[in-house]
């Protein structure tokens, strides 16, 4: 397997106590597949997006990527934070350039390849723009568009349209479906979003919290462009739906 | 227009409340010069050419002992605001110096360079270069982890961190140290000018008043407030320059 998760725990201790936030996680990931990470808030998402991305140490279990442990941040894999992580001093242009600068290349290289991606995300207009400037759906494309630059192996997204309104949220997630298919990149994505993820995702992997833990992973039999309003998408999404009343029934029984 | 109109109102009733105690006070002129004995004096020393001469020596000597507390405070601030380590042994030796004031050190400076150009550089350098210093430093530590996780994750290695992100990513907040540093500076050049120096403005206060001259006196202190209101300006303007580009909006309440 390309990605391959084993028995991974963390463990995070503050004042004495510890508290588990992923509790022996098992997930293997092919290449080329868009995985989304899927549940409430503290069930541990980020903290495995963190390690995956070599951000976080794990407790306990191991990380491989490609048969090689992960160590720390390697330029093969980038992330895309929720908050964009645009450099503010630096035009549209400059941001989508910085991950190149340290690869060694001509200026004017670094410019072609830079032109090229802000052109795929639709934004050689504001090529020469300030973040300030745009809005955040348009920020999150250069975001896009300067991890796409360095023609990383796996993107990883840490619920990358969160902080978007609901119609350029679904804009974006149209754009970056569109855009994975063509770039052929591994793509794990995390959200709460249960609509996104069924738009979105090869597999859904659901979580669950207290402790962090992987509680069944959905595969999405969806091919194509996916029509948010036909049947078979429905159908996926009431699946992903009872995954999650069934674990808030279980907590009913717990209390009672 | 309403805030020129408030200018010019202020200063006028200013001018006619010193002109009527002026008139009913029966001051020596000597002690107590009238406006228009001010506008003489200044005309006077125009036409003798000392004021010109005089400005000119001391904005040389204002700008070499600004820039160096600059180029100094901003690096040394940099650098320790990022070996957190050493700034512990260095930071409680800066808080010990800081509420020195500069003049304490002028006896020292005017045995070590003689009077001339330097013991002002030196005082204004003094004065700057703490401001500069603590403001760089704190900044530093202020840093939006997200810029720094960015960094690694695109493979930027030491020294480009610094100067790619850190430095531009601190630059409002140094900004802001600047301007207070170039204040504070302004005012302790006059005084360094006083007592180690044979001309500029400061030597001109003096001058005046072993000549009692206080019209002259008056017109040399009217003239450094009008060059520390100029300087002042220019240094906020580019303030906000910086600050619109690194798209912080300017806040309602500066203090004019
Ligand atoms: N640095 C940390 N120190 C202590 N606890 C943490 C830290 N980071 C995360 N946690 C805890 O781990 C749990 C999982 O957090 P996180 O991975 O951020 O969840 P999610 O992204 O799914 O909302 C949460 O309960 C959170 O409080
Ligand atoms: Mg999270």
């Amino acid at each position: 397997m390309y990605i391959e998760v084993k028995n991974v725990s963390r463990e995070y201790t503050q004042k004495g106590t510890t508290f588990k936030a992923l509790d022996k996680v098992n997930l293997n990931i092919a290449r080329g597949e868009f995985i989304c990470l899927l549940g409430p808030s503290g069930c541990g998402k980020t903290t495995l997006l963190n390690s995956l991305a070599g951000f976080e140490q794990v407790t306990e279990g191991s990380i491989k990527i490609d048969g090689a442990e992960v160590k720390e941040p390697s330029i093969k894999n980038v992330t895309i934070f929720q908050n964009y992580g645009l450099l503010p001093w630096r035009t549209v242009q400059k941001n989508v350039e910085l991950g190149l600068e340290s690869k060694g290349m001509a200026k004017q290289e670094i410019q072609d390849i830079a032109d090229k991606y802000i052109d795929i995300v639709g934004l050689t207009a504001f090529k020469k723009h300030h973040p300030y400037q745009l809005s955040g759906g348009m920020q999150q494309r250069v975001a896009i568009a300067r991890a796409l630059a360095v023609d990383p192996d796996i993107i990883f997204m840490d619920e990358p349209f969160g902080a978007l309104d609901a119609l350029t949220r679904m804009k974006m997630q149209d754009e970056i479906s569109a855009i994975c298919k063509n770039q052929q990149k591994t793509i794990i994505f995390v959200t709460h979003d249960i609509d996104e993820s069924v738009f979105l995702a090869d597999r859904i992997v659901i979580m669950t919290p207290n402790p962090g833990k992987i509680k069944t992973i959905v595969k999405v039999d969806l091919c194509g462009t996916r029509d948010r309003t036909s049947t078979d998408f429905l159908k996926v999404r009431d699946w992903v739906f009872a995954e999650f009343e069934m674990k808030e029934k279980d907590q009913i029984d717990y209390f009672i | 227009m309403k805030k020129i109109s408030r200018i010019i109102g202020g200063f006028a009733i200013m001018i006619i409340t010193w002109q009527l105690i002026f008139q009913f006070g029966h001051y020596n002129q000597a002690l107590f010069p009238s406006p228009q004995g001010v506008v003489k004096g200044f005309k006077e020393l125009m036409t003798q050419g000392v004021l010109v001469d005089d400005i000119y020596d001391s904005m040389i000597r204002f700008l070499i002992g600004y820039s160096i507390s600059v180029v100094l405070g901003i690096t040394l601030g940099l650098i320790l605001g990022w070996f957190r380590g050493i700034w512990g042994f260095i930071n409680p030796i800066v808080q010990v110096l800081r509420p020195i004031s500069p003049m304490a050190w002028l006896p020292f400076i005017v045995l070590w360079f003689g009077i001339g150009d330097i013991p002002a550089i030196v005082i204004i350098f003094i004065a700057a270069f703490f401001p500069i210093l603590l403001s760089t430093v704190s900044a530093v530590g202020n840093v939006d982890q997200t810029y720094l996780k960015i960094a690694k994750n695109f493979g930027i290695k030491q020294p480009q961190i610094l100067t790619k992100i850190i430095l531009p990513a601190t630059f409002p907040n140094i900004a802001t140290g600047l301007h207070l540093a170039l204040g504070t500076a302004w005012v302790f050049l006059v005084a360094g000018e006083m007592v180690g120096a044979q001309t500029g403005l400061g030597f001109l206060i003096i001058d005046a008043r072993n000549n009692l001259r206080a019209d002259m006196l008056m017109a040399a202190m009217i003239v450094i407030g009008v060059l520390g209101l100029l300087l002042d300006s220019l240094i906020r303007l580019l303030e906000q320059r910086i600050y619109k580009r690194w798209g912080i909006v300017a806040n309602e309440r500066s203090a004019s």
